[in-house]
């Protein structure tokens, strides 16, 4: 039974990042703006968020900047995009690299001592402590609790039932038919980028301000890859992306509590880690067949 | 009616040269910024990144050792992206090249090097074609975007080198994490042993081997019935199907070819370098390759010089880290920052250039050396 409570509760935790990410990249991508600039963009939340809870003593001020990085690198993408019409796969690419590059690089300057810096992380909240294995499973970090029962629900709300998330899904489906509705595709493309980019910011600064305490390189590990799977796995849905999210963690969690299990010491740690992307791709390949994608994902918009 | 458009190409020449300005002055500021920031001079630190490597004979030759694997890695990326193809796992094709060599390196021992390097180059090749073929399948034959499948396997490439230098390859004497060195039959000869001209340096083989398959590249591409099927996939797939060209069967040979080329910069880390894996055998070589291709336009020749650019870069900014103290990971944020700038700068001359000629941009031919906007082949947007 704790086995189970166990692997649920990592579940949660390692789900959150990726709920974040997904549900970012779902207002993206809602909007007709494919954003491979994910990962870099969980990166810098992660770095920019621990080093401003460092210096500031508060990792709750420290999401404040990360969310603050994260609007700016929306913005970014959002200027290549959408005021410039550039590629956006290459844009994507490019503010990944740009933005690891630009973390690192105050890494270097900022953490320079040989000693680890290290913030005291968010505290877990546990408000069904005593009720045995559900207790287990409810012992989380704030992030997850606001994450799951406070950004996706309202997440899903406000694309699904508000006049602005009506405008995004307008400007992903038929930008001319929304600018002729009059609504400002550009404006409403930049809302969602910076949008998108604040949720990607979080979920990355939830590793370092709440799980680690502490900010190392490589850090996001190719989570923001899997992100823009979940997006086309949850054919650009909330919930279904959260569902998305939540497998890929428990088959992460999964792998990595069996690797200290007896009996399965044999299986090599490194399978039990490239388990979740494969069964990702397996996933997509199964049930990716004609997606319904934005009617004008990647397509700049010009008035012509 | 000459006059016109006689204009207009004056019009056309001095809006690109303004855009160029413009986009020189911004990756100025940016790149000059982060030079300030870290407390370096910054016409001292663009002449260490950029004019200092060039200057000595070792370091030149330094400059086209680095460009090697991004030469390979951006002619990869450039021949994916003309046929429309979105192949961003380079570096994982890459990684099993690296695998493949580092395998065979160690078995053949006493084996004749003229027998052994061909099998070898042949093997990395299939290794990295192999990665490739999973996503090309999966895109040609059922519509699933290769930009998800092809990224997800970077991690997991990845993650096989890490098993397999943590368990069946680690070093038995010192438990570090590296394969045992390969025979010295698969070692790529350096060039400075067979060319009297190239003086002491450690570039190899693999320089050669890249020109030769940019070369190739550039004659198949502009030059032959293949070149022109794959550019006209890339161009309009639907276009192409119209015309009567195997789209399908254009895409998955040019993803395997792009995953070969791949294979082949993996070989050349591992042979002419490292003579070993290593989880370090290639820091993003993958993802430069982008930035490779995309500098370059998607061109071969273009290809050539962005990757002699970025060699230079790079061997600039881990001599900067010396002479004035600047962090390497600036020779990153500046790499990112020219590819950003750059694609900017083309999306804006062409909307403007598109716009003046009054033909909108979805109506107009798209332009050669960026088949954006389209969806995959089997999912059309409605």
């Amino acid at each position: 039974m704790t086995f189970f409570a166990d692997i649920m509760a990592a579940t949660f935790r390692n789900a959150t990042p990726l709920v974040y990410g997904t549900v970012g990249e779902t207002y993206t991508e809602r909007a007709g703006i494919l954003n491979l600039g994910v990962e870099g963009t969980m990166y810098a939340g992660a770095f920019f968020g621990f080093a401003v809870a460092y210096h500031t003593g508060d990792p709750w001020i420290g999401l404040l900047g990360a969310i603050i990085v994260g609007l700016m690198a929306g913005a970014l993408m959002a200027l290549m995009t959408v005021t410039l019409g550039a590629n956006q796969h290459v844009s994507g690419l490019g503010l990944t690299i740009v933005l690891i590059g630009i973390s690192e690089f105050a890494n270097r300057l900022m953490f320079t001592g040989s000693t680890l810096a290290r913030i005291e992380p968010m505290p877990l909240w546990d408000p069904l402590a005593g009720l045995g294995p559900i207790g287990t499973i409810a012992n989380q970090y704030g992030l997850t609790y606001i994450g799951f029962f406070v950004v996706v629900p309202i997440s899903w709300w406000v694309l699904m039932k508000t006049p602005l998330g009506l405008s995004i899904r307008a400007v992903g489906e038929n930008p001319e038919a929304a600018d002729v509705a009059g609504i400002s595709v550009f404006r409403i493309r930049y809302i969602a980028l910076m949008i998108g980019g604040a949720l990607m910011a979080v979920g990355g600064a939830f590793i370092t301000l709440a799980v680690l305490g502490t900010f190392t390189l490589d850090i996001i590990a190719g989570r923001g890859w899997v992100v823009i799977a979940l997006v086309i796995f949850g054919r650009w849905r909330i919930f279904r992306g959260v569902l998305g999210a939540l497998i890929f963690a428990a088959v992460y969690s999964l792998g990595l509590r069996l690797h200290i299990t007896p009996g399965f010491e044999g299986i090599p740690n490194e399978i039990m880690l490239a388990l979740p992307y494969v069964i990702v791709i397996v996933a997509l390949a199964l049930s990716g067949r004609n997606v319904p994608y934005p009617g004008a994902y990647l397509k700049p918009y010009r008035r012509s | 009616m000459t006059l016109e458009l006689r204009r207009m190409a004056e019009n056309r020449v001095g809006r690109a040269g303004m855009i160029a300005i413009g986009a020189i002055i911004t990756i100025l500021a940016v790149t000059g910024s982060a030079f300030v920031i870290a407390g370096a001079n910054p016409v001292d630190a663009y002449y260490a990144y950029f004019i200092t490597p060039l200057t000595r004979e070792f370091t030149l030759l330094e400059v086209l050792n680095k460009a090697t694997p991004i030469l390979f890695t951006g002619t990869a990326v450039a021949i994916a992206f003309r046929a429309g193809y979105w192949n961003i796992g380079v570096e994982g094709q890459l990684l099993m090249g690296a695998v493949a060599a580092a395998g065979i390196g160690q078995v053949v021992e006493g084996w004749p090097t003229l027998l052994v390097l061909p099998l070898m180059i042949a093997g990395g090749a299939l290794a990295g074609a192999a990665w490739a073929l999973v996503p090309a399948l999966l895109r040609v034959r059922m519509g699933i975007d290769e930009v998800v499948t092809t990224l997800l396997l970077n991690p997991v490439a990845l993650l096989v080198v890490q098993g397999l230098l943590h368990g069946p390859w680690k070093d038995p004497e010192t438990g570090f994490p590296e394969s045992p060195r390969m025979a010295e039959a698969a070692e790529f000869p350096q060039l400075s042993e067979f060319i009297p001209l190239i003086g002491r340096s450690r570039l190899h083989l693999g320089f050669i081997i890249a020109i030769v398959v940019i070369v190739i590249a550039w004659w198949v591409l502009s030059r032959t019935s293949t070149g022109l099927r794959v550019r006209a996939v890339g161009l309009s797939p639907h276009g192409a199907r119209f015309a009567g060209i195997k789209v399908e069967r254009t895409l998955l040979r040019v993803a395997l070819v792009s995953g070969a080329i791949a294979g082949i910069a993996g070989v050349s880390e591992v042979a002419g370098i490292q003579f070993r894996l290593t989880e370090g055998v290639s820091p993003g070589f993958g993802y430069t390759g982008v930035v490779v291709a995309m500098l370059g336009g998607l061109t071969m020749p273009g290809v050539l010089i962005a990757g002699l650019l970025l060699g230079d870069l790079s061997v600039g900014a881990s001599s900067a880290v010396r002479s004035l103290q600047i962090p390497s990971q600036v020779g990153d944020v500046v790499q990112g920052t020219l590819l950003l700038v750059v694609i900017g700068a083309v999306a804006i001359y062409r909307w403007r250039t598109t716009r003046e000629d009054d033909r909108p941009p979805d109506e107009g031919e798209p332009p050669p050396d960026e088949p954006e906007g389209q969806a995959p082949v089997e999912t059309p947007p409605t």
